[in-house]
């Protein structure tokens, strides 16, 4: 086992060196420069701060200064906020972005569990048709246009929630359901099949025979072997959900890491998007390696080599 | 297996084939998919918008670009049927139109995505060894990148028309389909019948393209249709952001931006294209799924 997490730790050290090394890259090609203006600057100036930023370096050294700089826990500088480091935009982003992702993973699985347990425990009932017909259309929806949607519905007509902003609990509401829907409905789609497969397994029919009560039945046999598959997603899940957070943030003006890199984009400030997108990637595989380590603490049968 | 000497035969004898009805693995597959209502309801509502677009200009009262001032903001009436956006243009003219720049998105980025991911997929797993190896390991850092923002990223890189943005998201959505067309031929591959190939004397590149691809297309036809929403959503979702298809070109996405704006005074300006691309998105998910239980055998009892 923890040779295993080792070999993952390096790996993924690998990979975030070849995801900087190739968004690097990209960023050097997008057309103009992080200097340009309305009106323009005098050729002297830029190259002024060319120098300052260490821009007016060769290619291969300007990305070896940024690496062992990030190593440091320095992401560079903002172009675009001069007075303020990367690391330290990001910081303030962060929490925010954590939050509401957090929020929504939660509300995911506190809605997608439930519904798939209950359709598949009273399979073809009137709950059952309800789950199916709520993880389709919720699979297929995006996330922000379920947000406008519910803005039309809650701000515009009945005026019970603001439209955007952060601070205010009433805030949170419809961006966290707006990004927590789709993994919902694919919690319940999930959770129902996985359970319709475990009740018909001998194991269970063993239970009830040797005089289990249904409860225990449910939540030592049923549950613990059901959510397998759901632990399996959860992590991908949660990545979409810290990726999918950018555009929900701009729906709701929510100022996290995503609409920080979408500011980025347009002023071309090369720190800022740099350091936003190796953020994501950070983000997303340690999940993934959380998820992977948890799995086999879930389900003892998986042994890593 | 089966099904396959089915395929043969009929490029012989063509009446035995009529005499027994779908047989072919594309014909039971049609059988299937026509049997499943919401797969047909999704397939008619994409053909219907598709015709509706294409058609667009020989019925449609209004241009997508015409501003009249004299009727700006104007609510869903007789004369204008969805009512007329900021700049007095008409709504249901802009949704028809920007239905062709949503398809066009889904389906020309799949074209790159194929045109990407099929060839690097069969190469891995048609090669084996270091090849292999090393091609996945690439897909894999692909898989590390958040899509959308790399999306985004090349997007700013290639600027301009309508097609940078299909190179933008097909150069991002390929992995997915490269893995896929890899797993799938690595276990065709392990099939009698490319032995049997192999044992004719059979080459390299010609098991692959006449066994081993079209043997493993039934996946990857579902993946790509399930592919098509997502890079549709993903170019609303650049056009909503402001860095997708340029104005006054209509797309549901930019729409949805713009309408934001007026949301008070004029929420079906959002409503709308909100509701065209749920049900587009919608329409792909039934075909998809019915798709796949037609095609997919392993699914197949």
């Amino acid at each position: 086992m923890g040779k295993y997490i080792l070999r993952r730790i390096l790996w993924l050290g690998l990979v975030l060196l070849a995801v900087s090394f190739i968004t690097f890259s990209l960023m050097h090609l997008v057309p103009g420069g992080p200097w340009d203006r309305e009106k323009e600057l005098a050729p002297q100036i830029v190259e002024n701060l060319n120098i300052k930023y260490g821009l007016d370096k060769p290619f291969y050294e300007q990305y070896i200064n940024y690496v062992w700089n990030a190593l440091h826990g320095d992401l560079g500088v903002s172009y675009k906020y001069q007075d303020r480091s990367v690391t330290e935009i990001i910081g303030t982003g962060l929490p925010i972005t954590a939050t509401l992702g957090v929020i929504a993973f939660i509300l995911a699985l506190v809605i997608g569990i439930p519904l798939g347990m209950a359709a598949a425990l009273k399979q073809n009932s009137v709950i059952d048709y309800v789950a199916v017909v709520f993880s389709t259309v919720f699979a297929s929806i995006p996330g922000f246009v379920l947000g406008i949607l519910l803005v039309i519905i809650f701000s515009v007509w009945l005026h019970w929630l603001p439209t955007s902003g952060w601070g205010d609990w009433r805030q949170i509401i419809m961006p966290a359901f707006s990004l927590a829907a789709l993994p919902a409905a694919y919690t319940a789609r999930i959770t129902r099949a996985s359970m319709l497969e475990v009740v018909r397994q001998d194991y269970i029919r063993t239970a009830r025979a040797k005089g289990l009560s249904e409860r225990i039945i449910l939540s030592r046999h049923t549950l613990r072997n059901a959510l397998i598959p759901v632990v399996t997603v959860a992590g991908p899940e949660l990545a979409f959900l810290i990726a999918g957070s950018f555009i929900i943030e701009n729906i709701f003006s929510i100022p996290g890491v995503g609409r920080l890199f979408v500011q980025g984009v347009f002023a071309r400030d090369y720190g800022l998007i740099m350091g936003t997108i190796l953020f994501y990637a950070f983000a997303v595989a340690i999940i993934n390696l959380i998820v992977d380590i948890m799995y086999g603490w879930i389900d003892p049968r998986i042994r890593y080599d | 297996m089966f099904n396959l000497f089915y395929r043969a035969k009929k490029e012989v004898t063509e009446p035995e084939t009529s005499s027994r009805q779908h047989h072919t693995l594309w014909g039971d597959a049609w059988v299937r998919l026509r049997r499943n209502k919401l797969a047909v309801l999704g397939g008619s509502i994409i053909l219907l918008l598709a015709l509706a677009a294409i058609f667009a200009p020989l019925y449609l009262k209004y241009d997508f670009a015409t501003q009249n001032y004299d009727a700006i903001l104007v609510g869903p009436s007789t004369e204008h049927l969805l009512g007329t956006d900021e700049l007095g243009r008409d709504v249901f003219s802009r949704l028809i139109y920007g239905a062709r720049t949503s398809l066009a998105v889904g389906l020309f980025t799949q074209l790159v995505v194929l045109m990407v991911g099929l060839p690097i997929g069969a190469i891995a797993a048609a090669a084996g060894g270091r090849v292999d190896n090393l091609l996945m390991r690439f897909v894999d850092i692909m898989y590390a990148f958040p899509d959308i923002l790399l999306i985004i990223l090349l997007r700013a890189i290639f600027g301009g028309s309508i097609f940078m943005i299909f190179l933008a998201i097909g150069l991002v959505a390929w992995v997915g389909i490269a893995r896929l067309v890899r797993g799938q031929i690595l276990s065709v591959k392990q099939r009698d019948f490319v032995a049997a190939a192999r044992a004719m004397g059979g080459s390299g590149a010609y098991v692959t393209l006449r066994h081993l691809l079209p043997n493993s297309l039934g996946p990857i036809i579902v993946a790509i249709t399930f592919n098509i929403p997502r890079a549709i959503f993903a170019e609303a979702a650049l056009s909503y952001i402001g860095i997708g298809v340029r104005p006054p070109t209509p797309s549901w996405g930019t729409m949805i931006a713009d309408g934001n704006n007026v949301i008070y005074a004029a929420p079906y300006l959002v409503i709308f294209p909100a509701i065209a691309i749920a049900i587009l998105m919608l329409s792909f998910t039934f075909l998809g799924d019915g798709l796949r239980d037609a095609l997919d055998p392993r699914l197949r009892r």
